[in-house]
């Protein structure tokens, strides 16, 4: 692989740029891998990286239905941040965010992650309290947070109406160090480096069966054949219900559709990101100028990565009290992701029933920020056969034995 | 946006004034229940690509719960009946086969 310096780009602009190659290959499937990772998205692609790169395990294949990144990581908001309650989440959230701060450099690709700072605005007196919780456990956690006055929200966030008579600003949680990233460049950008390490990236190969005998996993069947494998790691976001099936379990989760939207681009107003979860509603400003802006998930079971209308506009007439400025602009587009979640909304990552096969899922509404932390404890749970420390509290097994990470109180909605 | 009629009152509306409700005709496990059996009753769900039976209610209307059958894939919606049965009817059935011929019911 050639790396990507200023050299490069110099030597480039001489040559009219004709010496830049692929950033990845797309070589056809083998017979057999010791590793199948079912999903190019950024947490399998994360996965097939730091197995290869933190374990030296490079027999590995990533197989993609569609097109690498298609799925969820292309369709999230891009919000990075790690201030949640409960430790097993704050754990892994944090390493994550850790990594993505030198992502770049580690993958000689600019994600262009940009700590700009997340704003949790506080709107009722329990959402204040419950911030105010998160906060103890944050610092106890070691994790750089703090709650902010309504002042110091303004102060921060030049354009939010704090004194709005429906929901006033009562406060705010403020974590310094998150912020966005480019949601493509990081699945691109593992998805180089780990090809380059010897990761066989095959797209347009949808698995349509997992082959199994009376010891575990054997292999998968796919539209480009029967692939043999050791271990499968199925990675598939929305996708986990219809994948388990396939291997002969059912999941706790359901897949439901997220839907994100952006506005006409406009001048620097926002440098930060603000979530409301109060009122269902957080936002960005792109680099190009668009507010990039998300709500809630429907309440129904749907694959069909549209979401309902209503929940647009719930989302945008609350933001609009916040933010009064943004009632004259104008929406571009609207798309929905389908993402799958669990009962306690935190993540699954763990072995399964069926020896061999492993499951990353349940990220639910929050999985981008976790991509580099995920895909770490993943590939240390392939590696070794069994989770380590980080990715341990979030086991199948949870559900069985009433051992919840229970997010979903913790985080509201937004997550 | 999805188009409900609810079996109790008659009435055709868009999903707005419905809420849903998750899984139709989950099976209630008792205090007796080992652990496994109630980990299913409380958070294994199917969530297939296709046909689904679930909950919804009325809640903007006359209140009461009911049942439909839908295609997540798709959003059409092949019926909706009354919540007062531990089964999917027979002419629900006949419904989805008549759209879905390759579709089985899995209970």
């Amino acid at each position: 692989m050639k790396r990507y310096s200023v050299f490069a780009l110099a030597r480039e602009a001489a040559r009219h740029h004709a010496g830049w190659e692929r950033a990845w290959r797309s070589p056809a499937p083998k017979d057999a891998y010791e590793v199948i990772i079912v999903g190019a998205g950024g947490h399998g692609l994360a996965t097939a990286y730091y197995l290869a790169k933190n374990h030296g395990i490079r027999n590995v294949a990533v197989l993609e239905k569609g097109w690498l990144g298609g799925g969820n990581t292309g369709r999230n908001t891009t919000i990075i941040r790690s201030n949640y309650l409960q430790d097993s989440s704050a754990a892994i959230f944090e390493k994550s965010r850790a990594l993505y701060e030198t992502l770049s450099q580690q993958l000689n690709y600019n994600i262009m992650f940009s700590p700009r700072g997340v704003m949790m605005l506080a709107q009722t007196e329990h959402e204040l309290r419950a911030w105010k919780r998160t906060a103890h456990a944050n610092r106890l956690a070691g994790i750089a947070s703090e709650m902010v006055s309504p002042r110091r929200v303004k102060d921060i966030v030049g354009i939010i109406n704090i004194d709005g008579p429906r929901y006033p600003v009562l406060g705010g949680l403020w974590q310094a160090r998150g912020g966005t990233a480019r949601h493509d460049a990081v699945a691109w950008g593992y998805a180089r480096a780990a090809s380059d390490l010897g990761v066989d990236i095959i797209q347009q190969c949808a698995v349509t069966g997992v082959d199994r005998d009376a010891t575990g996993v054997t292999g998968v069947q796919t539209s480009k054949g029967a692939i043999r494998c050791k271990k499968l790691c199925v990675v598939v976001a929305g996708s986990s219900g219809v994948l388990a099936e396939m291997a002969g379990f059912r999941l706790p989760v359901e897949s439901v559709a997220l839907q994100a939207l952006v506005s006409e681009p406009i001048k620097p107003v926002l440098d930060c990101v603000v979530m409301a979860n109060t009122v269902h509603g957080y936002m960005s400003q792109s680099d190009k100028g668009e507010l990039v802006i998300g709500g809630g998930a429907d309440g129904y079971n749907n694959y069909t990565q549209r979401g309902s209308f209503q929940h647009i506009e719930e989302t945008v007439r609350a933001l609009i009290e916040t933010f009064p400025l943004i009632s004259r602009l104008k929406m571009l587009r609207q798309w929905g992701g389908i993402v799958d979640m669990t009962g306690d909304r935190s993540p699954i990552i763990g072995t399964t029933p069926v020896p061999g096969v492993f499951i990353n899922c349940g990220w639910g509404t929050g999985g981008f920020k976790a991509i580099p932390g995920s895909g770490w404890a993943t590939a240390e749970m392939l590696a070794d056969g069994a989770p380590r420390a980080l990715a341990a509290p979030f086991s199948l097994d949870r559900f069985t034995e009433g051992r919840m990470i229970d997010e979903s109180v913790a985080a509201a909605v937004a997550h | 946006m999805l188009s409900l009629t609810c079996p109790n009152c008659g009435v055709t509306a868009e999903e707005t004034e419905f809420a849903p409700g998750g899984e139709a005709h989950l099976k209630r496990m008792g205090p007796g229940a080992d652990d496994a059996a109630f980990r299913d009753y409380l958070f294994q769900r199917k969530n297939p690509r296709g046909v689904h039976f679930e909950r919804w209610r009325h809640a903007f209307g006359c209140g009461k719960w009911f049942h439909a059958a839908r295609c997540t894939q798709t959003l059409e919606v092949f019926g909706t009946y009354t919540a007062q049965t531990s089964s999917v009817p027979d002419d629900i059935v006949a419904a989805i086969k008549a759209r879905r011929p390759d579709w089985e019911l899995d209970q």
